[in-house]
């Protein structure tokens, strides 16, 4: 007999496998899902889930692809969040304090209550990348905030109303675009191909029967 | 977390880790390889596909599930649609929220053209956003396109497209200027070298990365181009059906609200198919690495359009997704772990093979070591072979992992699984559908005019076997050119009257052929719920 724990889904009680994720066990209850489920793995943040264990005061927040279920467990899906999403034109904006200003102001009502940072699916530091974006630091709130899958969690906690996510989104594509150094070896491979320098080679492989290409992969120089 | 059997195995591991760290174990001569994906790669496996009876590949084989839905019946009754009052009215319609579809939206809109995208689930809710390795382009002194071209048409068996690979190796670095300058963030020296790897099958160091969000990071910044020029998407909206002109061109889609349940009607002038991969059939009753929606419905969709597929019989399987624990069973643990220079390990330490071998070889050589060799370690669900991780501190110095592939430290972490301690579980998942919908040098259908595809649904890029990073490199380079080839093709378009006689002459050929697969389809997602 399989180890079986108690979950509230949406508040409704269910008997479930212990080894579930709280997906796994929403599906073993008998949801087909639509919203709420993405990747399955981590990467999407479709599936914020907010949970409080029974008899424990605190709220806490996780992917439910990536989390076991737990005796007790209050479980709500957060499958959607209205993030704000400022629009802007990234060849006109440019990586200056200025910006966040002019974009998100409302980072700068932040009360430092680190709501988001515990609430964090990733465990991040969010109220950390949020104050490098105040000062237009933009290079460290990419950093900090890399590993964010947006799923909206932080935002549904924080009583400034900030959209954590976004205001990451803005210092990523920033710091991608404007302040991480260029590299000169991608231009030069550019420039080389619309200069046609590997067309004649390329050609030549191209039109070489298999036989030969074979003898040419199977003896190839492998860098080591 | 491991249980006392694997504790064993793994105490031989931690013994040869330091003489195995070293070792660079021989690559397997051209036979070899053949003898041994004939007897272990699972496309080789009898019995697991069905011959065509009806559509442009009749008479060719499919895998068995993909068969039951390419010969299922239509979600629809054409006759009960109405096509004369459409919902929708677009020059580019993008079915697929990926990023191929991303991009070709943002190229079609940079193009001058109307364009709209519709996604069954949420915009980048794709396999895009679970790439982890990385994306290659020969943009290194050392490298050049030519020697790309050489490892991705043998990696693939020498059966890719070579007019589809030109393109893909020729417009690689373009396509990472281009997505640096939408702001995606690569590692990168302090110079601004591109820190590149290798991956399976590379005969340089080409696979540029994002840690091992690399994907994450291509589509959350796609994600928001498209939203910041104002694109429509329309999200839990699936397409069901393609509409046709009564000149036989594609020009729209019957669409399903995911939700309500609502029909609507798309009109286009152009159509871009960029629906993605299938792992979610579970090809042979793999698991899969592949996101909720990977239900091959594209395929579905253009062969009763009569769009002809290509090498629709090859799959890939990741040689190295989780074996253990059985909550994350199947995911996919990114090969940049074997890039770094974790190896891997039978269940007596040895390290059987070289790490680097292609997917399709490093799969079939698992599933070697895990059945006839006798050499896998026994996970409680299956069967696995170790990932050494802890290899990649011990030549890259302590810091490594978490530094360049974080995912894989939290992802494991989660089941208090150190990976800089502690080697890993693995075992082949399915990952990828190299074969798809064969299409022109402009990204058209062969078969069916103004019908684009881009993306995991097109087949013939790679071949029979795709390389690690070609895929998101060909999402970028094939889904921008669709954009741009459907707006231009759009504009020289004159709208004629929408018909669904297709779908009709399709259920009379399955009718006339006596086939019922009992089946509907597009599937559009799994079912996991669970019948009681």
């Amino acid at each position: 007999m399989e180890n079986m724990v108690h979950v509230f889904l949406m508040g409704k009680r269910y008997e479930v496998p212990a080894s579930l994720t709280i997906m796994g066990a929403m599906e073993y209850a008998g949801y087909q899902l639509i919203r709420g489920c993405g990747c399955r793995n981590g990467f999407c943040g479709a599936c914020a889930t907010i949970y409080r264990i029974q008899g424990d005061r605190e709220l806490k927040a996780c992917l439910a692809c990536q989390t076991q279920v737990q005796e007790g467990m209050y479980i709500a899906t957060l499958p959607f969040f209205p993030l704000v999403k400022q629009v802007y034109d990234m060849e006109k904006i440019s990586p200056t304090q200025q910006i966040m200003m002019q974009l998100y102001p409302e980072i700068y009502s932040c009360i430092g209550c680190n709501a988001c940072t515990k609430s964090c699916t990733q465990g991040l530091n969010v109220m950390q990348y949020i104050a490098y974006a105040q000062r237009g630091d933009f290079a460290r709130c990419a950093e900090e905030s890399f590993d964010c899958v947006m799923c909206g969690v932080c935002s549904s906690r924080c009583p400034a109303g900030i959209s954590h996510p976004q205001v990451a989104m803005l210092a990523r594509r920033l710091n991608g675009k404007y302040l991480a150094p260029k590299s000169a070896h991608l231009a030069d491979r550019v420039q080389e191909i619309q200069n046609g320098t590997f067309q004649e080679l390329l050609e030549s492989l191209m039109g070489k029967p298999i036989s030969e290409m074979q003898e040419l992969y199977n003896h190839r120089d492998i860098e080591k | 977390m491991y249980t006392e059997q694997m504790l064993e195995s793994m105490k031989k591991v931690e013994a040869a880790r330091e003489k195995n760290a070293t070792l660079e174990p021989r690559r397997m001569t051209a036979e070899e390889k053949d003898a041994l994906l004939k007897t272990y790669h699972p496309d080789y496996k009898e019995g697991e596909f069905a011959i065509l009876q009806v559509g442009p590949n009749k008479g060719e084989k499919v895998p068995t599930e993909l068969a039951a839905l390419l010969q299922g019946r239509s979600r629809i009754r054409p006759a009960d649609i109405d096509l004369s009052h459409p919902d929708y009215d677009t020059d580019v319609l993008i079915i697929g929220g990926g990023g191929a579809g991303a991009s070709a939206a943002i190229e079609a809109d940079n193009a001058g053209a109307r364009v709209m995208v519709v996604t069954k689930l949420r915009m980048g809710d794709a396999n895009t956003m679970m790439a982890e390795g990385g994306i290659q382009a020969a943009d290194k002194p050392n490298d050049s396109p030519a020697i790309h071209y050489l490892d991705a048409f043998g990696g693939g068996h020498f059966a890719a497209k070579p007019e589809l690979l030109y393109r893909l190796v020729t417009e690689a670095p373009e396509a990472i200027q281009w997505l640096n300058d939408l702001g995606v963030e690569f590692d990168k020296e302090a110079d601004g070298t591109m820190i590149t790897t290798h991956g399976g099958g590379t005969s340089r160091k080409r696979m540029h990365a994002a840690k091992d969000y690399s994907g994450a990071e291509i589509m959350r910044t796609l994600r928001d181009e498209v939203l910041n020029r104002g694109i429509p998407v329309v999200d839990f909206t699936a397409a069901i059906e393609l509409i046709k002109d009564e000149a036989g061109r594609a020009a729209g889609a019957v669409l399903l609200n995911m939700e309500t349940g609502e029909r609507l009607i798309a009109r286009a002038k152009t159509v871009v198919l960029a629906t993605g991969g299938a792992g979610r059939l579970h090809y042979q009753g793999f698991p899969t690495s592949n996101h909720y929606g990977a239900t091959a419905d594209g395929l579905i969709l253009g062969y009763r359009a009569g769009a002809k597929l290509l090498y629709a019989d090859t799959l890939q399987y990741h040689p190295t997704g989780a074996a253990y624990p059985e909550q994350i069973f199947g995911a996919l643990v990114t090969e940049k772990v074997r890039s770094l220079g974790a190896k891997l390990i039978n269940v007596d330490g040895e390290a059987f093979m070289h790490p680097l071998e292609t997917r399709d070889v490093s799969a079939a050589s698992i599933i070697r070591e895990c059945s006839d060799r006798g050499k896998g370690v026994s996970t409680g669900n299956g069967m696995g072979v170790w990932l050494d991780t802890p290899m990649i501190e011990l030549l890259g110095g302590e810091g490594t992992i978490e530094k360049r592939i974080p995912a894989m430290l939290r992802m494991f972490a989660k089941y208090d699984i150190d990976i800089r301690k502690e080697p890993i579980l693995v075992y082949p998942t399915l990952h990828y559908q190299n074969g798809g919908l064969d299409i022109d040098k402009t990204g058209m259908a062969t078969q069916v005019e103004n019908l684009y595809v881009a993306g995991e649904a097109v087949g013939g890029i790679h071949g029979r076997n795709r390389l690690m990073g070609n895929s998101l490199l060909d999402i970028i380079v094939f889904g921008r050119s669709a954009g741009r080839n459907a707006a231009k093709t759009a504009a020289a378009t004159e709208s004629a009257p929408l018909t669904l006689s297709h779908v009709d002459a399709f259920m009379a050929a399955l009718d006339e052929a006596g086939i019922d697969t009992g089946v509907v389809s597009p599937k559009l997602l799994p079912n996991y719920a669970r019948k009681k």
